[in-house]
């Protein structure tokens, strides 16, 4: 296959910031786009850039200019690369090469089915039995008096997208359940989602009724009456609908709608107001339009963040849950939530209220339950809207993107809170769109089983779990759950902010050139090895007949956990030393000392990042078997994410 | 004493106080001559000690004889006070309200206040231009310190003392006097010791319309220029506002007369347009919606971020032309009392590792902004509540300050000082009990006799209790020039001066002292391993001998 082998010498990368740019080799092969710097002076190290095929939204080729022919790739990451290659030739067989590789066509070409980690099958099942959902309903209380497991879904006859268990009142009897199902958009009739065990009050959730503009159904109202009943906490129970009213009365024309409040006794009807999934992509797309303007000022800056709506919809979001929420635990109501389909907003608004509920989610391994419970389990069409296989444009939408932002805007609200930092968020944005991992794949758990991805692939929570230490907060206070167990966030607007980590993560100048997270959690490994140290030292005083001193209770160690040495990959691959630091930094000086020309015009200021090394051992692996194997044995991906510090 | 008449009810009972996410308290309201106390009749709650200074506004409020007073303060933060007794809420208001504007000088509260800390280092004496000058004199034997200014005569805003080149006489330094806004000739602002060269800040040139020029000044700032070199002006105003300044006799360095330097102009606001901007600023802060087109609009509409950038940038430019394109450089706006010292302060920090130590920032201030004449009392007379019209009021200090954050939030490491000292600066200077930022200039200190009638804010600071609590636990030195982002994506809004009393800080200052925690356990951990090593290491030496003999 010719596409897949080639490589392309002196082609120039365009810094997407600042005037500059360097020249190196462009390589593809059959997962990666790779561009190495050319190594023009031995005492820096080159740069690399590691573009995944997955990871490719579109690639442009511009009009042919003097200097060659340009080439601008844009990644789902939000990497933008702007590539001259000199002949025009070589620029359109990487053009076209690229455009046959970034549209698979079948789930079988996705990377996940070849990657290949140097791990055993005993391993790689034990990866995919990490999380257990039953356990998890265990843990919240279910089943127990009110609420039990049901098997009419078993073999997904009954709503195709659900998952095979699924829990329901213990009233709600079979013929009730498919009543219910048939009144409801794609079959997805209410079902028990989280359990707040304190006040017995449940969340449910659903799609929306097939109501039209009079249709009603005994069943599906005997289902809203069996959550009522199940609840004796509250005489009602609250049906969010988080569409905005017009949309869901648009809806009643076309058979669907909304639920009446004259024919189901006890709920209280609520619309939200959350906006759809393409006003959602529209959004984002214009929030990206502006921020990858170059010489933006803040004007501009500001105008478009107001005018993109972005950080609006990401506030209606937040404040959907932060409704459910109060509803659940200040109310003691169920609530039932739903939208057109119940995939996507109700996704966002029940996993959002869950994890201000809920202290379990806030740490690392909760967080990887609640999103493989309310997104991966329930049916979010990740397939679709991350564009996995060539499909419909418009089906791809930012709608987990936007739930990964609104778990950010809370952890920057309560940074005690959480056990995992914004990098956990950002290498699990990184992964579901890479497509390295099982876990996203398709659409649906049915579609996953007869993918066999259990068996085929690896998941990414194993991944994630054996590395989760780069992924601490080191200001996590576990006894903070003790003292607030619900989140009550502010919902004033000065509170959301933009989240430049994700949407610049890979324009190193934007960032801090010293990170206080990565500083501080350095120093918090090295206090556990201290105390190793202390210990082994003491152990050898003691032989001399020399005793400890009674341990000072300040001193006593608060992190008992040994963690596993760092490996060299990953975003907090910078060096950890300040001297290194030192070193780089002179070095980002030495850049800004070639652009002294243009000082004086009117330029940014920003000062552009050293060129430090993405991921050099594993080039250097490589390099030998470019021409030779389609596929590189060491890749793994995390140079995709950028050294943003430092 | 003469407070007492302006105090009509000293005193009353059952006031009650509310703050933003904090208690109510409920106590007696006391007025003195430079505070307004609430205590509670318990013995431990806290009590509020609030210095009249620090008012900015009030609004009063009745409802039925239940009167409501709003104290709005110069910090930003807005508290209500309940009063039972319409006649009481109204003597209070009206006695706040005099109390809080007294012009007069002598009765401002720093020449009342006896410290009752022991001053270990008199502040006054810590950072004198003798001093500084030694340190240049190490580096240097180009410059030297004029007294030309001695008795304030040449430039009523300058020190007396100002260093100049060395092959300048003092008359020459008259003569360029005259040519320049407000008497200030161009002086040393900062000397960059790798490579020699130098920041000279002063005020635009008399030039007129006219196009007059001086000999002597051109002579002065050509001194600074190396054999061949040429040297960078940055006027801090736009090319059509330079132009404007020529009709009032102001103007800017021509090329025909001042052919070895180029001229380059920034757009940094007048201080008038940066006051407005912190009022929009405040008032959008302040907004209870929850709109967030709202808020953004009202942000943008502020600019208060744009001239953050534009002050930043130009700083970015000076530091620049000085370390990359190794080029002298003259700064200088209208008068070379704001925008100009913004700009060389920055410019500073961003070059000089000294700059960002608790006491090299202390000494900046002192040299950039009050040596340098600074108009402080003019400029924090009244802040972002105010009702009477601003005269000379500019957020221009707490601009730099801003700024400043802003660097440090990219380089968090490389600051010795926390936020906390940057917002401990921007409290002084609107409201003190020390005198430091008292005055407009070297001169008005001087004849208010301020180190001798008045404890210096440094000496306070500079306790080690103090030093402590504005230390940054993530400081280690970097002896780096640090460039920062100046993109709108890399500047974030100051929380913690705009929307401090917008929210509870519990959050976060404890997520703040767990981060203190861990790196002061690592200090403690490396000692004991250190110690530890060590008395190993002896017993390993001695026992060897022990066994021998």
């Amino acid at each position: 296959m010719k596409y897949i082998q080639s490589s392309v010498e002196q082609v120039r990368l365009l810094e997407r910031f600042s005037n500059k740019s360097t020249s190196g080799t462009l390589h593809l092969t059959a997962t990666h786009l790779i561009f190495v710097e050319s190594n023009n002076a031995a005492t820096t190290a080159a740069q690399e850039i590691w573009i995944l095929h997955h990871h490719i939204a579109s690639v442009e080729k511009l009009s042919l200019t003097t200097s060659g022919c340009p080439l601008v790739i844009q990644c789902r990451n939000f990497r933008v690369v702007h590539f001259v290659v000199q002949r025009e030739r070589d620029c359109h067989d990487i053009y076209s090469s690229l455009l046959r590789l970034l549209r698979p066509v079948s789930y079988d070409e996705l990377y996940a089915f070849s990657y290949n980690p140097k791990q055993n099958e005993q391993q790689r099942e034990e990866g995919w039995q990490l999380i257990d959902l039953g356990a998890e309903f265990e843990r919240m209380g279910v089943p127990c008096d009110r609420w039990q497991l049901t098997d009419v879904n078993r073999d997904y006859k009954i709503c195709e997208t659900y998952p095979r268990d699924l829990y329901v009142p213990i009233t709600a009897s079979k013929p009730i359940i498919v009543g219910s199902s048939k009144f409801r958009s794609k079959g997805r009739f209410p079902v028990l989602t989280y359990f707040y065990q304190e006040k017995k009050a449940a969340v449910c959730r659903c799609s929306q009724p097939l109501s039209g503009f009079s249709a009603r159904c005994l069943e599906d109202e005997s289902m809203l009456q069996a959550i009522s009943k199940a609840n004796h906490n509250s005489r009602f129970v609250y049906v969010m609908d988080t569409r905005p009213k017009l949309n869901a009365m648009a809806n009643r024309a076309a058979g669907k709608g909304y639920e009446n409040e004259d024919n189901y006794s006890n709920i209280r009807f609520q619309f939200v107001g959350i906006e759809n999934i393409h006003v959602m992509r529209t959004s984002l797309q214009k929030l990206l339009e502006v921020v990858g303007s170059r010489f933006l000022s803040v004007n501009d800056y500001l105008l478009g963040l107001e005018s993109c709506g972005w950080l609006r919809h990401v506030k209606a979001v937040v404040d959907a849950a932060i409704f459910l929420t109060k509803a659940v635990t200040v109310e003691g109501a169920s609530v039932l939530v739903h939208c057109s389909d119940g995939w996507d907003r109700t996704a966002q608004v029940c996993s959002l209220g869950a994890l201000l509920m809920d202290p379990y989610y806030r740490t690392i391994k909760g967080f990887m339950v609640l999103i493989e419970k309310d997104w991966i389990s329930f049916g979010h069409k990740f397939a679709d809207r991350c564009d996995q296989l060539d499909g419909d444009p418009k089906e791809v939408s930012p709608v987990f993107t936007q739930f990964l932002e609104c778990v950010w805007q809370l952890t920057e609200q309560f940074p005690q809170a959480f056990e995992f930092s914004e990098w956990l968020l950002l290498q699990i944005h990184e992964h579901v769109h890479s497509c390295q991992y099982g876990n996203f794949l398709a659409n649906n758990q049915r579609q996953r089983e007869e993918l066999q991805l259990g068996d085929r692939t690896h998941s990414l929570w194993a991944f994630l779990l054996r590395e989760q230490q780069n992924y601490l907060n080191p200001a996590y206070c576990p006894t903070y759950a003790d003292t607030h167990p619900v989140l009550e966030p502010s919902t004033l607007p000065c509170h959301f902010k933009f989240w430049r980590n994700m949407y610049h993560q890979f324009d190193r100048s934007m960032h801090p050139r010293q990170s206080v997270l990565k500083n501080v959690l350095t120093l918090k490994e090295s206090n556990c090895k201290l105390e190793d140290t202390i210990k082994d030292l003491e152990a050898r005083l003691q032989k001399h007949g020399i005793s400890p001193p009674t341990p000072d209770p300040q001193a006593s160690p608060r992190d008992q956990r040994i963690l596993p040495t760092r490996p060299h990959s990953l975003i907090l691959e910078a060096p950890l030393s300040r001297k290194e630091a030192q070193r780089q930094q002179e070095e980002e000086e030495e850049e800004v000392g070639e652009e002294v020309t243009e000082c004086c015009s009117d330029t940014e200021r920003t000062v552009e990042g050293s060129s430090g090394t993405e991921r050099k051992e594993s080039y250097s692996d490589l390099q030998g078997t470019y021409g030779a194997k389609a596929e590189p044995a060491v890749v793994s991906l995390e140079f995709g994410v950028a050294r943003m510090t430092c | 004493m003469e407070f007492a008449e302006l105090i009509k009810t000293p005193r009353v009972d059952g006031v009650v106080l509310r703050r933003p996410f904090l208690p109510t308290v409920e106590g007696t309201l006391c007025l003195t001559g430079h505070h307004l106390i609430l205590s509670s009749r318990q013995d431990n709650t806290e009590e509020l000690w609030l210095l009249h200074a620090n008012i900015d506004a009030i609004e009063k409020r009745f409802v039925g004889s239940l009167g409501t007073i709003i104290v709005k303060c110069k910090d930003l933060r807005v508290i209500q006070l309940d009063i039972p007794g319409m006649e009481e809420c109204l003597n209070i208001a009206s006695s706040i309200e005099v109390l809080s504007t007294l012009d007069s000088v002598s009765l401002m509260y720093p020449l009342f206040y006896r410290p009752m800390f022991q001053v270990i280092e008199d502040g006054w004496k810590s950072f004198l231009p003798e001093d500084a000058f030694k340190d240049l004199e190490s580096m240097t034997e180009e410059w030297r310190l004029s007294d030309v200014n001695k008795d304030y005569s040449v430039c009523s805003s300058y020190p007396p003392l100002v260093a100049v080149p060395k092959d300048v006489d003092d008359d020459t330094l008259r003569k360029a006097a005259a040519f320049r806004h407000g008497g200030r000739f161009p002086v040393l602002s900062y000397y960059h010791k790798k490579n020699g060269m130098v920041m000279m800040r002063s005020g635009q040139p008399l030039t007129g319309t006219n196009g007059r020029r001086c000999k002597e000044d051109e002579k002065l700032i050509n001194a600074t220029l190396r054999a061949g070199k040429r040297g960078y002006i940055i006027d801090t105003r736009t090319v059509s506002v330079a132009q404007q300044a020529k009709a009032r006799g102001g103007g800017f360095e021509s090329e025909a007369n001042y052919p070895q330097w180029r001229r380059i102009h920034k757009a940094i606001e007048r201080s008038s347009i940066l006051q407005e901007s912190l009022i929009k600023l405040v008032e959008a802060c302040n907004d209870q919606s929850h709109s967030m087109d709202r808020w953004l609009s009202k942000l943008e509409a502020s600019n208060w971020q744009t001239h953050v950038k534009e002050i930043l940038t130009t700083a970015c430019l000076a530091a620049q032309c000085i370390d990359r394109e190794g080029a002298s450089v003259l700064v200088h706006g209208t008068e070379g009392t704001d925008s100009t010292l913004q700009v060389t302060s920055l410019a500073q920090i961003i070059l000089d590792p000294a700059c960002r130590t608790i006491q090299g920032f202390q000494a900046l201030v002192e040299r950039e902004w009050l040596q340098a004449g600074h108009p402080f009392q003019q400029r924090c007379s009244q802040s972002a509540y105010s009702n009477s019209k601003p005269r000379c009021e500019a957020p221009v200090f707490l601009l730099f300050l801003d700024c400043v954050w802003q660097i440090l939030r990219q380089f968090p490491c490389s600051f010795q000082f926390s936020q906390h000292f940057l917002v401990l600066l921007f409290e002084h200077t609107y409201a003190s009990q020390f005198g430091t930022f008292m005055g407009n200039s070297a001169s008005e200190r001087s004849k208010l006799n301020l180190s001798q009638k008045t404890v210096s804010l440094w000496s306070w600071v500079n306790r080690p209790q103090e030093v402590e609590r504005l230390s940054n636990p993530l400081y280690e030195a970097n002896c780096l020039v640090i460039w920062p982002s100046v993109a709108p994506q890399s500047l974030l809004l100051w929380e913690g001066v705009f929307l401090r009393w917008k929210r509870s800080s519990r959050c976060l200052d404890e997520a703040y002292d767990e981060m203190v925690h861990i790196i002061q356990y690592n200090k403690e951990l490396q000692n004991k391993v250190n110690n530890l090593r060590r008395q190993l290491a002896q017993l390993e030496t001695e026992e060897p001998l022990l066994q021998t003999p």
